[in-house]
């Protein structure tokens, strides 16, 4: 594949003050993102942040209120036909067609993008494969699990083998095998030269795939950054240990001192200790000078920050009420309908 | 991966900010494609057109038949036209409950979000209805055949009739597509549709002569663009002749197209 230089310059992403209001409520205040071609891009935020209101405006569903956006360089608005054929776009609520199979999904998208009939039944054969839904080809979709469903939407969106993806929230509500899956799925597509646009509402999420994490909340951008970065900037992980009964603890917190630098917090059951976590490497350090003092461990974990502590952090406020809960898109766009 | 192969970057491909009308013509022969495909997946979405003009010509040829022409065969030429012209035309109401349907699935949001012409999505859905229409018109007719109906204009005049019925169908079809495009459920595009046809289609000359109607039902049924239909139809498939009413059925299908394709279409662009 070659690029040439104008295209690896022009962003595949490019937004500039997005607004979208739906009556009184701001659903996205001034959103501004530059995703770079050939990365991931994950836009993290709880329910009701303005994650696929944001989405749907790139993605040319819904028209801005205010400001600008461009896919490759073409407006969103003035050349959607353009960027149409640009995107590929897995909603949070898979876009298929529930009372068809999912060949017969697939190859009406097909043919819909122009495909030939022997190529569209072809491509579908191909992705149904791909995504490990070959047995489940000719079934009705109302029979397909969650997982399924999110992964025939995915490979819908790959039919065009567009530039740049969309997915929002692609593995809320799956378990955690077929998450698994869905993050592999993911990497592969990046693997050929995809551009991703991920939302999620799980940090360990963006953490896993994106290159580059914008958190949105109410909105707008509250931060924006290399997973490190991001991480950096809301606190470290922290190491979890419980001493084997009887152990001395405060021998522990003495030894945790010396070689870690850090003091760590002793549980009130005085079982536990919590050791802020700068540098995994040292862990190795800490983990042979515990056993030179006799110390025993009974469990050891690493609890990474969680959502709600970059929450804390970046808004000074927890992650906000479920008050909108997974009904986010429809009302939304509902909202923009009347 | 090979179903995902190296992707083409943005500046090596070949865009286009509008659809061209080949592309729409494509576009709406497979979303028309996409809704025989439903149809085949959910038969008995078909009931309407199959077994509906059964049951209803039955039963109209047996209980009004006797009261009203003397006997059930002497009412035929007069019924079979008039029960043709209700069915289909009831069955057009269909596109505007199933658009609606189809608008609030999340379906409809990768139509919009795929580089194909706006309007294919209800094209396709106007085009693949024809199709009930046509199924509703053949049972019609071949129910008639089986009870006795001999339409003495022949096998051609038969045909042309089933086409004229087809083609008013598509026409007012459009106005419910309308419904459907602006009405916010598909249970509320059935109701306010069947409030319309009901009295439009019974206060007609399709079930009974007119003469015998009191003078303002009379005057109502005569100017009811339904009995114009069913008398152009009678007029074919009876006699054999093309008259003044089915000119009268045309122009009023075109000039319901020309009114309510433009408004759909517009509410359309709007929503879509």
């Amino acid at each position: 594949m070659t690029i040439t230089s104008s295209a690896s310059r022009t962003p595949a992403v490019r937004a500039e003050g997005l607004v979208k209001t739906f009556g009184s409520n701001r659903a996205v205040d001034g959103v501004d993102l530059t995703v770079e071609a050939g990365t991931v891009y994950g836009v993290l935020g709880p329910n009701g942040a303005g994650k696929t209101t944001t989405i749907s405006m790139l993605g040319t569903l819904l028209r801005p209120d205010a400001g600008r956006a461009e896919i490759f360089g073409h407006d969103v608005v003035r050349e959607s036909h353009i960027v149409r054929q640009l995107i590929g776009l897995t909603g949070q609520f898979a876009s298929v067609d529930e009372r068809l199979s999912a060949t017969e999904n697939l190859v009406i998208f097909a043919r819909l993008l122009g495909l030939s009939r022997t190529e569209a039944r072809r491509k579908s054969v191909e992705l149904l494969e791909e995504f490990g839904l070959t047995d489940a080809a000719t079934r009705p979709l109302a029979k397909f699990s969650g997982g399924m469903r999110r992964r025939l939407d995915l490979a819908a969106s790959l039919i065009a083998q567009p530039p740049l993806i969309f997915l929002d929230e692609p593995t809320t509500g799956l378990d955690p095998r077929t998450r698994g899956q869905m993050w592999d799925t993911i990497r592969r597509l990046v693997a050929t030269g995809s551009t991703v646009l991920l939302t999620t509402q799980y940090l360990d999420e963006a953490d896993q795939l994106a290159d580059r994490i914008a958190v949105i909340d109410r909105g707008r951008v509250v931060a924006e950054g290399t997973a490190l970065e991001l991480k950096a900037s809301v606190g470290s992980a922290s190491l979890l240990l419980r001493l084997r009964r009887g152990s001395d603890v405060e021998l522990a917190q003495a030894v945790i001192g010396r070689v870690l630098g850090v003091t760590a917090v002793i549980s009130p059951e005085a079982a536990r200790l919590t050791v802020p976590m700068h540098d995994a490497d040292r862990v190795t350090d800490l983990l042979v000078a515990f056993r030179e003092a006799g110390l025993h461990l009974e469990e050891f974990s690493v609890q990474q920050p969680t959502l709600d502590e970059v929450f804390l952090t970046l808004t000074g406020k927890g992650v906000p009420e479920d008050d909108a809960p997974a009904h986010e898109t429809a009302d939304e766009l509902e909202g923009a309908v009347r | 991966m090979t179903a995902i192969a190296t992707i083409t970057p943005p500046s090596e491909r070949r865009l286009s900010n509008h659809a061209s009308l080949t592309l729409t013509l494509q576009n709406t022969f497979t979303m028309a494609y996409r809704g025989l495909v439903k149809i085949r997946r959910t038969p008995e979405q078909l009931i309407d057109v199959t077994v509906q003009p059964i049951i209803f010509t039955l039963m109209f040829a047996y209980l009004f038949g006797g009261a009203i022409a003397g006997d059930v065969q002497n009412y035929l030429p007069a019924l079979i036209p008039g029960i043709l012209v209700q069915t289909v035309i009831t069955t057009s109401v269909v596109t505007g409950t199933q658009l609606r349907e189809d608008m609030d699935k999340g379906v409809f949001d990768r139509f919009r979000s795929l580089p194909i012409a706006r309007i294919a999505p209800l094209s396709g859905a106007l085009l693949a209805d024809t199709l009930r229409y046509a199924i509703a018109t053949t049972i019609t007719f071949v129910v008639g055949f089986i009870m006795g109906y001999h339409p003495a204009g022949g096998l051609g005049a038969v045909v042309l009739a089933g086409l004229l019925v087809i083609a008013c169908a598509w026409a007012i079809s459009w106005i419910f597509a309308f419904f459907g495009v602006v009405a916010r459920t598909a249970s509320s595009v059935q109701g306010i549709s069947m409030l319309v046809l009901f009295p439009l289609t019974f206060l007609s000359n399709a079930y009974v002569p007119v003469d015998t109607l009191p003078t303002w039902l009379a005057w109502f049924a005569n100017i009811n663009p339904i009995s114009h239909l069913v008398t152009a139809v009678r007029d074919l498939a009876n006699n054999g002749v093309i008259g003044i009413d089915l000119w009268a059925s045309l122009l009023g299908a075109a000039v319901i197209v020309a009114i309510f394709a433009p408004l759909t279409v517009r509410a359309y662009r709007r929503k879509a």
